[in-house]
């Protein structure tokens, strides 16, 4: 009989007496659950795929009755992984639940020495001013050769591999409807 | 991948070349070990003794940037013993065709090169073709110029000897990996190789990836399970952000970007390619409908007929421009850029001669960086050697959502789309890219509404409607990138439907049927597994169609039986009249009956041994790295890929042959990182495990530079030099290359200087502005440095202010 470790966690959930026994000579199976179980106890599952390497593992992302990411684990269903990650995997939750992430929007003005704290209406406004700034200077409806290119060489873009499969697609759709042709990312280097 | 992580367990050999699978792919072992379990044989070949190495069969030895001669003394061990698949050869592959008589190869040049262009003529790499436009063959595979007696006499000159001689590989060693990996020359085994960046980044990385598909094509390997060519590739979505085209090269699903020799759609069209062999069913022949389908997704109701679906309003390159990532980083160094987005990326680190980009930031009137945690870019202009008086840069740091904060689908090398969903509100004012992307835009369409300014129609007609209550929603992108039937508004079941007269859009062609009037299809979990091959068609979704190995159609025999009895991938039902197993590619009956051949993405239908379409030539030829320990490739006058494009000047400099850089250097990566370290160096539990750059160094060249293990080093190229912590070991051993003793040092690339303070400098200060003449792919993994002991200790580091 084949048991996953959900399977396990309910049958030493129902049956204290695991048969599980350990090279120690005694059970520490179902104490071990338990301790896990506490941790992530009424928590609620939601599944996902890890963020690192492009095996793209099956991940169960817990989060507390807050709304808290407390635990990322392998999805014991997953056909590739079947329950197993690697380091960086098992660290995944700490992506969440760490205090270093960025949460304010930051802006550095030229040759300041500092960053300043701004509101997202003002850096996109900001942002969109910049981009038709450069776009109207650079902007080029023919080359040398007099052939139509209609496109700005005044901006470049990298990225993302990081992005999910939609923003990726409406992230060309947004460079592109700019003009831009420099268009790179992680995948090139 | 043309098949997929599970697929492994169905290897009875796995290749890991270029590449260190155990370390940096973990969890993807399990099906390595699982072919081991059943009696497979695991061969790992690499520079460096690693984790992969302590699980492998055979280990053995090269430098870095030799794999093509060994690989090319492989082609020669298959063909001298007569190890092949000879009906797969003559069947599905170009072996047969009679090519161009004019087409030749001395001394390391094939015929047309041009030494003041750096480039070659390639109109004599052709084949000789019949009154009806189809190429000749010889089935009996004896003409002299056929390609594979062609191919026979390109790798007469990789003998055992000259190919240890260049590789540093023992002759023995040689030998040993040749007999096991060629055992899979019958139709009952199957060979498969794993290979990542240890192959992509060199200035032959293409021709490395071409050698081994060389291989496949001689062994029977491609389109059966267990086999193909697998990209074990870098992140969790550089697959789908690949075929999503945000590269300057492609558009969505691998359409190629406009181009000024093109100023209509009619002349983009021209460019289909064409096959006048009925055999070939040529897929690439569909590609007006998928242009025309991904204008209407672009532009919505304001592409017409009349407007040629708005292809103008798309940007244009000049005729032969690349705008590739070096040249990219080129430009901005030169001062062309104003403005420059680094979303969800960390150049400052990341790219080859990093040193070059950080100065190059500094060019720029303004950058936009958007990140999970902080990064060497954000920060560039108080780094190192920077003053942030004299750094003019305008730059706006904007925080998004990590992955579990916001729902939408990744795709990872074996071409699986799998669905995530939302586990948690990003942190403060974090915010998912898709919402910024879309808001962003918004801002910029409202300027030019009100302001007008340049050629404002491809802003202004954008379609741009993926919100619901006010909010981005990534279901109506899926949806777009899916494609719809325009005159019911349905969503189309599949690529097939799309048509060329702008009554269908599709965002991308390669993702038609992955969410369909039945549901999200990446959502899915069902565990059947029909085939008992791993193939389990109800989990998530694959491109194309679902299709979970790519040519399948080759693992049959001519009347549709699988050449495989123990694996069946795919059979023909003669009765039904239709293929059971994977998702046949494509549909068409078998090859027997009709006569369609497997390769359906070629223009001839069949595998490429003779490759014509790449700047460096049909056949991979091994060259040396642009910087190298040997004064001169022992198989050619030419010392370096012909046709790689140098950059000089300024922070591009190069040594070669050096006494003051004389150790091969290469740069990889640790479990516990990951990239630059941007999401991985900010984590307690993976930064204590690895906290900070080591050199690994050989014991012979340790004491040969009175280097001790734990002493702090000097790594120097003529780029730039770091600081990093020696380990000196036994997995690494010098080479002998002809007679000479070459060292080889090694180091991760995963840090810099923000965080941890302590933690050292990005590797890719060291490496070259050099990329293959393919792909642009900078060459990291071989490089010559200098390693020494650091004299005194060393200075304060300058804190964060």
């Amino acid at each position: 009989m084949k048991v996953t470790r959900r399977d396990f966690l309910k049958i030493s959930g129902v049956t204290a007496a695991g048969a599980v026994i350990s090279g120690l000579g005694f059970d520490l199976s179902p104490v071990e659950s338990y301790a896990q179980q506490l941790r992530i106890k009424g928590a609620k599952e939601t599944t996902s795929i890890c963020c690192y390497c492009s095996v793209g593992c099956g991940l169960i992302i817990h989060t507390d009755s807050n709304g808290k990411v407390i635990n990322a684990e392998g999805d014991p269903d997953h056909p590739i992984n079947e329950g197993s990650l690697c380091a960086k995997g098992a660290a995944s939750y700490q992506i969440a639940n760490n205090p270093n992430r960025l949460q304010k929007v930051r802006y550095r003005a030229p040759y300041s020495t500092s960053w300043k704290e701004v509101s997202w209406e003002w850096a996109l406004e900001k942002i969109a001013a910049n981009i038709k700034k450069s776009r109207d200077a650079s902007f080029i409806e023919k080359n040398a050769q007099g052939q139509v290119v209609n496109r700005t060489n005044g901006i470049a873009s990298v990225g993302s591999a990081a992005m999910d499969n939609e923003e990726c697609w409406l992230y060309q759709k947004f460079l592109r409807a700019l003009g831009i042709v420099y268009i790179e990312h992680q995948a090139r280097i | 991948m043309t098949n997929h992580y599970i697929d492994f367990r169905n290897a009875d050999v796995i290749l890991n070349m270029g590449g260190n699978v155990a370390e940096n792919h973990p969890v993807s072992f399990k099906w390595i070990q699982a072919a081991k379990d059943k009696g497979a044989t695991f061969i790992h070949v690499d520079p460096r003794f690693t984790r992969t190495s302590t699980k492998a069969d055979i280990f053995v030895r090269l430098r870095s940037g030799t794999d093509i001669a060994f690989l090319g003394g492989m082609i020669k061990y298959i063909l001298d013993n007569n190890l092949y698949d000879e009906f797969y050869v003559k069947n599905y592959t170009n072996a047969s065709f009679i090519v161009n008589p004019k087409f030749s190869f001395e001394d390391g040049l094939f015929s047309g090169y041009d030494p003041t262009k750096r480039a070659y003529d390639k109109s004599t790499w052709t084949f000789e073709r019949d009154e009806n436009g189809i190429p000749k063959r010889d089935m009996t595979l004896q003409d002299p110029r056929c390609v594979f007696q062609l191919l026979k006499k390109h790798y007469s000159r990789y003998t055992l000897q000259k190919v240890s001689e260049i590789t540093g590989t023992p002759m023995a060693d040689l030998e040993k990996v040749y007999k096991a990996y060629a055992s899979t020359g019958t139709p009952d085994k199957a060979g498969t190789v794993l290979y990542a960046m240890g192959w992509t980044q060199h200035t032959v990385g293409v021709q490395n990836i071409r050698a081994m598909a060389i291989v496949q094509d001689l062994l029977g390997n491609m389109g059966i399970a267990g086999g193909g060519i697998n990209a074990l590739r870098g992140e969790s979505n550089v697959q789908g952000s690949t075929d999503h085209g945000l590269l300057f090269h492609i558009l969505p699903g691998y359409l190629p970007t406009p181009r000024a020799q093109w100023p209509t759609l009619a002349d983009y069209n021209k460019t289909t390619p064409q096959t006048k062999d009925p055999r070939s069913v040529n897929w690439w022949r569909h590609r007006p409908k998928y242009i025309v389908s991904f204008l209407k997704s672009m532009f919505g109701d304001k592409a017409t007929k009349e407007n040629d679906f708005g292809y103008n309003w798309l940007p244009k390159l000049d005729p032969t421009q690349d705008a590739s990532w070096l040249n990219l980083f080129d430009e901005m160094y030169k001062g062309t850029f104003t403005g420059f987005f680094a979303w969800g990326m960390n150049p400052a680190c990341s790219s080859a001669n990093a040193g070059k980009v950080r100065q190059a930031l500094a060019k720029l009137d303004w950058m936009v960086n958007v990140n999970v945690f902080d990064s060497e870019t954000a920060e560039f202009w108080r780094g190192p050697g920077m003053d942030p008086k004299k750094v003019k840069t305008e730059v706006f740091q904007l925080p998004c959502a990590a992955f579990m904060e916001k729902e939408g689908s990744i795709s990872n090398s074996g071409r699986w789309m799998q669905w995530r969903y939302k586990a948690a509100n990003p942190p403060g004012e974090a915010r998912p890219d898709g919402d910024i992307i879309y808001e962003l835009f918004k801002k910029v369409k409202t300027l030019y509404e009100k302001e007008k300014g340049a050629f404002p129609e491809p802003i202004l007609n954008l379609k741009w409607d993926y919100e619901t209550n006010g909010h981005f929603d990534v279901h109506k992108v899926a949806k777009e990138i899916n494609g719809y039937d325009l005159t019911t508004g349905k969503l189309v079941p599949n690529f097939v439907s799309l048509k060329d007269d702008g009554t269908t859009s599709c965002g991308n062609w390669l993702y038609s049927a992955s969410y369909t009037e039945s549901g999200n299809m990446a959502a899915r979990r069902g565990k059947s597994d029909p085939t008992g091959l791993g193939l389990y068609p109800e989990w998530a979704w694959c491109w194309p169609l679902n299709r979970r190995i790519i040519y399948n159609r080759a693992s049959v025999d001519l009347e549709g039986n699988p050449r495989n009895p123990k694996r069946p991938l795919l059979k023909w039902d003669p009765v039904a009249k239709k293929w059971i197993g994977d998702v046949p590619d494509n549909a068409v009956p078998p090859m027997g009956t009709n006569g369609a051949y497997p390769f359906i993405m070629k223009p001839d239908g069949v595998a490429s041994i003779f490759g014509p379409g790449l700047a460096d030539g049909p056949f991979p030829e091994h060259y040396e790295p642009l910087e190298c320990p040997i004064e001169k490739n022992l198989l050619s006058s030419q010392r370096i890929n012909p046709v790689v494009k140098i950059f000089e000047g300024g922070p591009d400099t190069f040594a070669t042959c050096d006494p003051r850089y004389p150790f091969v250097c290469t740069t990889y990566r640790v479990t516990e990182h990951w990239q630059t370290g941007v999401l991985t160096r900010w984590l307690p539990w993976l930064i204590e495990a690895e906290p900070q750059v080591f050199c690994e160094i050989s014991v012979e060249l340790a004491k040969l530079r009175g280097i001790k293990n734990g002493d702090r080093v000097v790594v120097e190229t003529p780029r730039g030099k770091i600081e990093a912590v020696a380990i000196v070991t036994s997995r690494l051993k010098p080479f002998n290359i002809a007679g000479q003793t070459v060292h080889l040092i090694g180091l991760p690339w995963h840090f810099g200087w923000l965080h941890p303070k302590d933690g050292g400098e990005s590797a890719n200060l060291l490496t070259p502005t050099i990329g293959d003449p393919n792909t642009m792919i900078p060459e990291s993994k071989a490089f010559m440095a200098n390693v020494k002991k650091l004299a005194v200790a060393p200075a304060k580091k300058q804190t964060k202010s």
